[in-house]
């Protein structure tokens, strides 16, 4: 299982670059959902897997980007360490890179921050086949222009992620869920206050009519937690791990799932359909019971953005994410061009024209 | 400059734009005074929108332009450059809005770090990293040098904790990055931004992440006779599952220099020292202290205090946040270096140290954030004397190739700069090197902003590599010598 396919995996790029021969990049699969569809040659990068270097003490984990997530994990928990931002699989192959690529952080990002915060360094082959490397295996580092944490998020667009080094965390001693019988308002009204506090909350969660709240600490400071009241959740651990990994009941129905980023207090949504809300109500998902409802306005009124997730229902313009401005978008396409002369990576997945 | 300065002066009004020399000459140099150029104009503007018409009168003239905060960094970020406009930011100075139920400030680029935390005090709130500098360092500095501190291993650097940043582009163009979320659709351009020492836009607006204060904060210093136990004891306490809030460690030299200045109570026999600071819930707090206790114990700690209470607290701390100008008592200049190594390599990087002392007749203190492997060696020298600037740099140059030959890097907290280009060379290849210009030119075409700064050319590294020949091969062979 470990091997390191730079060479062959460069080799392909560049026959690529050569004949502008757009490639699809694909690790497991398991996020083939997410962003727009790809048309390309598939650039396949499962092989190249194996972890680097993994000394706890340093809390720093370099592996190969097609290393797979759980065998990761697993490395991880045998010394008591994980990863802090919780990333969902959404299937049981998949890789580091896609992780990174997808840029997407599950229930913990609250309170542990976003994986961006958690990359140090990467190896990556750009869209003209060039081996690059950025960043490092330092907690602290900032020679150069942040690369590294450009391709978070990414999806593949601007490189062919080699291998990551990441910043990971000891785990905390024991965890606890409360649950609350309230409405989304009411939810929202408390998660934000609690929020101000130095409360060891380490996720939250609304779902029809009810809120989830998960604590992490020692024993004794979970016992002090308790005071806020709420029932104690059994099979605690099965119930986040159905919300990262969208196994929840909620997500089960059709119809097109959305993905609201707004402030955190912002108002419940006037949409009809159903909504499950975490990060202290600044992720929200939504199902509109109309596949026309205008999430991007919505959102936006809000201060923030909406993305399709995943769905039936491609939307008109066929974009997944929030419009850029044009400004902006100019940046973006400069980028695209500076990384990916030839526009063969995963050429579209982002937006129409990167 | 004449027909710059006028049209600039439309722009900002008259009492903002400088160039009469005797009062830019308070812009010559930034904290890195070794380095210093008067600048021919200085303008203030007083707003964004005055921040994009100065950025859009020097695009159309071509005139590089170089951003200045408080004039704080320690590597030349805002040295002025001949024939470049110096846009000092002080003005824009006002906290715009301040949010405590959403945990966050909006502030402009010239408000200084530590008044953002005075500020949401009252709401129990604090904004989390606090360089020395805090007083007077401003935060559209701390965001174009990504700035640290002591509290880094806990609550990350600035990128960690800021949330949406306001960019006028080389071209005079405002880019919003991020949100109030500390996410946006498209790529993760905030990171980008953060950390580009002004290379690549000018910040004009942040909003900033509040943390809610924690409930109880125990500090314990505890003192070796051996400067490689006590580096050994940084990685047990991490491995013991901790992670402090502060982890700083000094040498004997420091302990010394800093007890003589500020008289704070450290064992003056020591040759090493640790302060760990532990915060949290009140409950965690006690259980991680015991364990920070029993690690220190049993590395053989020949002085264990933990503060009584707050201002012993700041007793001890006081030490530590003297320990520069203290160390500026013992010589008459110092040389302070910023190279961050794998936290395992400590003690083998310290010895290596002492012996480059040595080696080049020069004292050196070391007084760092250990928890981050974020290490600042003070080299002392004399600049009166013949050569020992020269002397001080090269020594400095070999502490940080020795930061990269371990897995690390040649700058942590402090910025490129103006005094880190030789090293880059070392830590970068030439393809790298290569990709940082081009992403320059994917945002500031015409090289407008801070030209020269942070990331070193070809030729300057054909140059500084001239000395140093890797494995018989010389490095950037294709290149011509100047």
């Amino acid at each position: 299982m470990e091997r390191d396919a730079t060479a062959k995996l460069t080799e392909r790029v560049q026959a690529a670059a050569a004949a502008r021969t757009p490639l699809r990049l694909c690790g497991s699969g398991s996020k083939a959902f997410y962003g727009r569809p790809v048309r390309g040659e598939p650039l396949l990068l499962q092989e190249h897997s194996g972890v680097v270097d993994y000394d706890p003490q340093e809390l720093v984990l370099t592996a190969r980007a097609g290393t797979p997530l759980a065998h990761i994990e697993a490395r991880l928990s045998e010394c008591g360490q994980h990863l802090p931002f919780e990333p969902p699989h959404f299937g049981p192959a998949a890789t580091l890179g896609g992780m990174i690529a997808s840029g997407l952080s599950g229930p913990a990002r609250a309170s542990a921050g976003p994986m961006r915060d958690f990359v140090l360094g990467v190896r990556i082959l750009t869209g003209a086949g060039q081996v690059l490397h950025f960043g490092g295996r330092v907690m602290k580092n900032v020679a150069g222009y942040d690369v590294t944490r450009l391709m978070v998020g990414a999806l593949g667009t601007l490189g062919v992620l080699l291998e990551v080094s990441l910043k990971v965390l000891p785990r905390a001693p024991d965890q606890l869920t409360l649950t609350f019988a309230l409405s989304a308002a009411q939810a929202l009204e408390r998660m934000n206050g609690w929020a101000c506090t130095p409360l060891p909350i380490s996720a939250t969660c609304w779902d029809d009519g009810r809120l989830y709240v998960r604590l992490q600490g020692s024993a004794a400071a979970l016992a002090q937690a308790r005071r806020i009241g709420g029932e104690e959740l059994d099979a605690a651990e099965a119930f986040w791990t159905s919300v990262k990994e969208h196994t929840h009941p909620f997500f089960h129905g059709a119809g097109n799932l959305w993905r609201l980023t707004v402030p955190s207090e912002s108002a419940v949504f006037d949409v009809p359909g159903r909504t499950l809300m975490e990060w202290t109500g600044a992720q929200r998902w939504l199902v509109p019971d109309d596949a026309r409802a205008e999430l991007h306005e919505h959102s936006a009124r809000a201060g923030g953005f909406a993305t399709l997730f995943r769905g039936p229902e491609p939307e008109p313009s066929g974009e997944v994410f929030a419009a850029l401005p044009a400004a902006l978008m100019r940046v973006h396409r400069e980028l695209k061009r500076t990384f990916d002369p030839y526009a063969i990576l995963n050429p579209g997945r982002l937006y129409a024209d990167l | 400059m004449a027909s710059l300065a006028e049209e600039l002066r439309a722009t900002v009004g008259a009492a903002n734009v400088l160039t009469a020399r005797e009062a830019c000459v308070a812009f010559e140099c930034d904290g890195l005074t070794a380095y210093r150029h008067v600048p021919d104009v200085v303008v203030l503007p007083g707003n964004a929108a005055e921040v994009q018409a100065v950025m859009s009168i020097c695009h159309r003239l071509r005139v590089p332009v170089v951003a200045r905060g408080a004039g704080t960094g320690l590597s030349g970020g805002s040295l002025p450059i001949a024939g470049a406009v110096l846009l000092v930011l002080a003005r824009l100075n006002q906290i715009l809005e301040l949010a405590p139920r959403r945990r966050l400030a909006r502030v402009q680029p010239g408000v200084t770090n530590l008044s953002i935390s005075k500020a949401c005090a009252a709401h129990g709130l604090f904004y989390a990293p606090d360089p020395s500098s805090q007083i007077a360092c401003s935060i559209g500095g701390n965001v174009a040098e990504n700035s640290g501190g002591v509290h880094c291993l806990k609550y990350g650097i600035t990128l960690h904790n800021i949330l949406e940043i306001h960019v006028v582009t080389a071209a005079g163009e405002l880019l919003v990055l991020g949100s109030e979320m500390g996410e946006a659709p498209g790529y993760a351009l905030t990171a980008l931004l953060t950390g580009s020492e002004g290379m690549l836009g000018v910040i004009v607006e942040v909003t900033v992440k509040l943390l809610p204060r924690p409930e109880r904060v125990e500090l314990v210093l505890g003192a070796f006779d051996d400067i490689g136990a006590c580096a050994r004891v940084v990685g047990d306490i991490i491995s013991a599952g901790i992670i402090p809030a502060g982890l700083e460690m000094m040498d004997g030299a420091a302990i010394c220099a800093a007890e003589a200045f500020a008289k704070c109570g450290y064992p003056t026999a020591a040759q090493a020292l640790l302060l760990c600071e532990i915060d949290g819930g009140d409950a965690d707090v006690s259980h991680q202290l015991e364990r920070v206790m029993s690690v220190m114990q049993g590395a053989g700690a020949i002085y264990l205090r933990v503060a009584a209470d707050a201002s012993e607290q700041l007793r001890m701390w006081s030490g530590r946040k003297a320990a520069f100008p203290a160390v500026g008592r013992l010589a008459p200049d110092y040389y302070c270096m910023d190279g961050t190594i794998p936290r395992r390599r400590l003690p083998e990087v310290l010895h290596r140290i002492s012996e480059l002392s040595e080696e080049f007749a020069l004292p050196i203190a070391n007084v760092f954030h250990a928890g981050d492997g974020n290490l600042h060696p003070l080299i002392m020298f004399d600049a009166g004397k013949p050569d020992e600037l020269q002397r001080a740099e090269e020594c400095g140059n070999r502490i940080l190739e020795l930061c990269v030959a371990v897995g690390g890097t040649v700058t942590g907290e402090h910025g490129v700069g103006v005094e880190k280009l030789g090293p880059m060379c070392t830590q970068f290849g030439s393809a790298e090197l290569e990709m940082f210009h081009a992403v320059k030119r994917a945002l500031d075409p015409h090289a407008l902003l801070n030209p020269g700064k942070a990331v070193p050319t070809l030729a300057r590294c054909a140059d500084y590599g001239a000395l140093r020949v890797h494995g018989g091969q010389m490095p950037f062979a294709h290149l011509p010598r100047f």
